[in-house]
């Protein structure tokens, strides 16, 4: 067994999963949002579970790190949560904040996370910033909304879990990464019956069409906040 | 083990007999010779028009001559280049060699004996009658190890690059074992030149001792930096040398797989090094059973789509493998995990190419160039203002001041200096404070700018700081491939506080949120493009903060370089009566004439382009520039008489 050592607290804990996995287990929230149980590999991509090691210059994000024997791990310190806080600041800097209009009101991951850090929902610190979404985000079954997403990328990993290849990617690139799907022919689509997309979406960025007026977007969305 | 025999030996003896032979055959003794510069620059600047220039005045005039084509020797500012060989005198190059030119050195130097003085650069080799290119500072305080052959040989033949000892230092690490080898490249000292100065040795240490059965040697050609062009280069002056370092590297780590990623919008480094690798292969220097040994490699060219960020090792690999160019995070390192997950080497071209070299002549010698901790020479492209531009290799730890000053011929049309960019995009911008740094990766990763891949932009004082880490953070976000989020959305912030300062909408609370998100993107970015984004903002704010705050402050451009805040004006005490020069000039008809007969700018309708300032006849000077724009006078245009 490796003993760890995290926030004054002694755990023990076997091989094959990462710092984060066996925190959580354990109890011990670290905020993150890419982290997908089960799978082999995190993209590292939300920047959101850093942790401090003893012996490390620089906070390191938990989900890529195997414990060690003897590592002593503090999850809360001042740099930490600085990065939590940009992080999210600037995820929500980007996300359309509607939440009485949103399927994940009360259950989204970016209200716990915000509640957790101490960052307001709408912040002053960063202008609201709109992403130029030039693609084509039809999908005979699925509804896209861009607006809501924080590109965890879960909905690819489930898509290739389910069909061996992942129906879902990323298109364009940047600022204005989106998650799309370039097949349209509803009969070449294996969606009908699956829905691991839309169940694992954190923040109802995705979900069944005939279920939109439920979702509350019949009509698009508006843009209070943007310049 | 060691692989080279008595049978290799004699293979290869044969090899470098026949190429000697043909070489000499080749040369016409008697007869001028003509090199002339035709890498891309050389193109750029017009060396198609030279060469058939030179091939119809001798045609036209009955003289008999050779001309080749060779690579490039990295003196931009003097391109066309061309070097005549012509018998009685020394080897002559001349610089700026436009069609023009190239007929008249023909009828006056081939026929009637006289070099034109007027368009010598200097002479190839000491001689009584015209001063060498030794005696400039822009070739002496040079140190050439990597393009030492570029622009003397002739990148689409091997028999030249052969007869001059070429690939003997592949026959040498064969006659040593794959561990010797690593400790000689160890022992050198090399490190990376990619950017991040990774001890070269210690990478191929990890990747041989590493388990796998497809081990893979990458080499990086994936450049693009703004204004950085090293790479290129070399592929096309000198591809035979990489290749030598890529199979003397492929056969220390054990490989039998090589993959030059090269960008595809370098066709003609494409081209050269397509061609090198099947002459290679023809000579049996590459391929299966190298030279009648065991070590095979199979190299292939993989043409990258030209997205910045897979030049990082990682998203390289994903694009390798036909997927998107997302870097991905390391640990596991491709020493371990790479293309395939089998262990992978990827090394810079730059570092491949100064394989062969070490292991011809030793660790010790190329210890005793450079500095201690980073030996050997480093390889910029100094672009911007600077007199004398183009590539530059020095020994590790020559002074900015003098890389700049004295081998650049420092900046030109007696402007002053203003900083320097080094590191291509996430390079940091130095003032003149730092002319005493030494260049070697540990002193300008101190100064908060970076080796890069050497990429140097010179600026003088009609540069806006602000307005030049604006651009560059415009480039890097845009070349963000959107998989993290600091990266992604932090650098988007940036470019929109920095786009509100120039256009003089920036807040009291900019500077020190730009410092801390910055900050934060370079501590919790992903990859390297992230975490060195921000370097041009965090030295730019460091060395340069007053002219943030004139901009936020005072509305006022002290460079006068943003479009927003500064305007044009005509001085009605300068101006001459009648003269029209500036009307036409002027794309938006913003010029009237006032009621004296002189003319002057309507600030409504000026878009600011300069055009009038460079159209106003120099002996009135009359067109200025002011910053903020209000400081411009304000002159009623006269009510148009009805008629």
């Amino acid at each position: 067994m490796i003993k760890v050592n995290v926030d004054g607290r002694a755990i023990e804990v076997g091989e094959g999963q990462s710092l984060l996995a066996v925190c959580l287990q354990q109890g011990i929230f670290i905020p993150h949002l890419c982290f997908l149980e089960g799978m082999p590999e995190s993209p590292a991509s939300c920047r959101l579970c850093f942790v401090d090691i003893q012996g490390e210059p620089a906070p390191v994000a938990s989900c890529k790190v195997p414990p060690w024997d003897g590592m002593v791990v503090r999850t809360d310190t001042e740099r930490v949560r600085r990065l939590q806080k940009s992080a999210l600041r600037l995820l929500l800097s980007v996300h359309h904040v509607d939440c009485r209009n949103c399927p994940s009101n009360k259950k989204c991951v970016l209200q716990d996370l915000a509640k957790f850090l101490g960052v307001p929902l709408k912040s002053k610190k960063l202008e609201h910033l709109q992403r130029e979404i030039g693609v084509e985000l039809d999908h005979p079954l699925f509804q896209f909304v861009p607006e809501r997403c924080v590109l965890c990328e879960k909905c690819i990993a489930v898509c290739r879990q389910h069909n061996d290849f992942s129906l879902l990617t990323f298109a364009k690139r940047g600022f204005n990464t989106v998650v799309t799907c370039f097949e349209k022919d509803p009969d070449r689509l294996p969606c009908s019956d699956c829905r691991a997309c839309v169940e694992i979406c954190p923040v109802s960025a995705i979900f069944l069409k005939n279920e939109a007026a439920e979702a509350c977007l019949d009509q698009p969305p508006p843009f209070p906040d943007s310049p | 083990m060691k692989q080279a025999n008595s049978d290799v030996l004699e293979r290869f003896r044969t090899l470098i007999r026949q190429a000697r032979q043909t070489v000499q055959e080749s040369k016409e003794p008697g007869k001028p010779h003509i090199y002339i510069g035709m890498a891309t620059c050389g193109l750029a600047a017009g060396a198609t028009e030279t060469k058939q220039a030179f091939e119809e005045t001798l045609a036209e005039r009955g003289i008999e001559a050779r001309i080749i084509p060779v690579g490039c020797i990295g003196h931009c500012y003097g391109e066309p280049l061309v070097v005549i060989e012509n018998p009685g005198f020394p080897a002559i190059c001349y610089h700026k060699v436009t069609a023009g030119k190239a007929g008249a050195l023909v009828r006056a130097f081939l026929e009637e004996g006289d070099p034109l003085f007027e368009y010598v650069l200097g002479a190839l080799e000491e001689n009584d009658l015209i001063p060498t290119v030794m005696d400039f500072p822009r070739f002496n305080l040079e140190r050439r190890v990597v393009m030492a052959d570029c622009g003397a040989l002739d990148p689409e033949n091997i028999d030249q690059y052969l007869a001059g000892g070429g690939y003997e230092s592949l026959l040498k690490a064969l006659e040593m074992t794959p561990e010797e080898v690593i400790q000689e490249i160890i022992d050198s000292g090399l490190r990376g030149r990619g950017g991040a100065g990774f001890p070269t040795g210690r990478k191929w240490q990890a990747a041989r001792s590493a388990d796998g059965s497809r081990k893979t040697v990458i080499c990086n050609a994936d450049e693009g930096d703004p204004g950085a062009y090293m790479d290129r280069t070399i592929l096309e002056s000198n591809p035979h040398q990489l290749l030598e370092g890529l199979a003397v590297c492929a056969y220390a780590v054990e490989a039998e797989n090589a993959v030059i990623y090269v960008r595809a919008e370098y066709p003609l480094a494409v081209k050269m090094i397509r061609r090198a690798i099947d002459q290679a292969g023809q000579a049996g220097l590459l391929g299966a059973h190298i030279l009648g040994t065991r070590f095979s490699l199979s190299v292939s060219v993989f043409e990258g789509s030209g997205a910045f960020v897979c030049g990082e090792e990682t998203a390289l690999i994903q694009s390798l493998e036909g997927k998107r160019g997302m870097p991905q995070h390391r640990p596991p390192y491709p020493v371990h995990k790479g293309l395939w997950q089998q262990p992978t080497v990827i090394n810079n071209v730059k570092t491949l190419s100064s394989v062969p070299t070490i292991v011809k002549k030793g660790a010790a010698w190329y210890r005793q160039i450079g500095t201690q901790s980073s030996p050997g020479t480093a390889i910029f492209s100094v672009v911007g203002k600077v007199v004398h531009p183009g590539l530059v290799e020095i020994p590790m730890g020559t002074t900015l001041g003098r890389l700049i000053f004295e081998i650049c011929g420092g900046i030109p049309n007696r402007k002053k200096f203003k900083a320097v960019q080094i590191g291509g995009p996430s390079g940091g911008c130095l003032p003149e404070s730092f002319m005493d740094t030494p260049v070697d990766f540990d002193s300008l990763t101190q100064a908060g700018a970076m080796m890069g891949s050497g990429g140097m932009v010179v600026m003088d004082e009609d540069s806006c700081l602000v307005n030049v880490a604006r651009f560059f953070i415009d480039f890097t976000q845009n070349e963000s491939c959107g998989k993290c989020t600091f990266c992604r959305i932090g650098t988007r912030h940036i470019l929109n506080i920095l786009e509100r300062i120039t256009k003089g909408e920036g807040k009291e609370g900019d500077l020190e949120t730009l410092r801390e998100l910055s900050q934060d993107i370079k501590t919790a970015s992903l990859c390297g493009l992230g975490k060195t984004a921000p370097n041009p903002i965090l030295t730019s704010l460091e060395y340069f903060r007053e002219e943030y705050q004139a901009h936020i402050r005072e509305k006022r451009c002290p460079a006068m370089m943003c479009r927003a805040l500064t305007a044009f004006y005509i001085d009605l005490d300068k101006c001459a009566r009648g003269c029209d020069a500036c009307v036409g000039s002027c794309p938006v008809d913003a010029i009237f004439t006032t009621k004296g007969r002189k003319k002057a700018i309507d600030q409504e309708l000026c878009v600011k382009c300069g055009e009038c300032m460079v159209a106003c006849p120099t002996e009135y000077d009359a067109v200025g520039k002011v910053s903020p724009s209000e400081l411009a006078p304000v002159i009623e245009r006269p009510q148009e008489k009805a008629s």
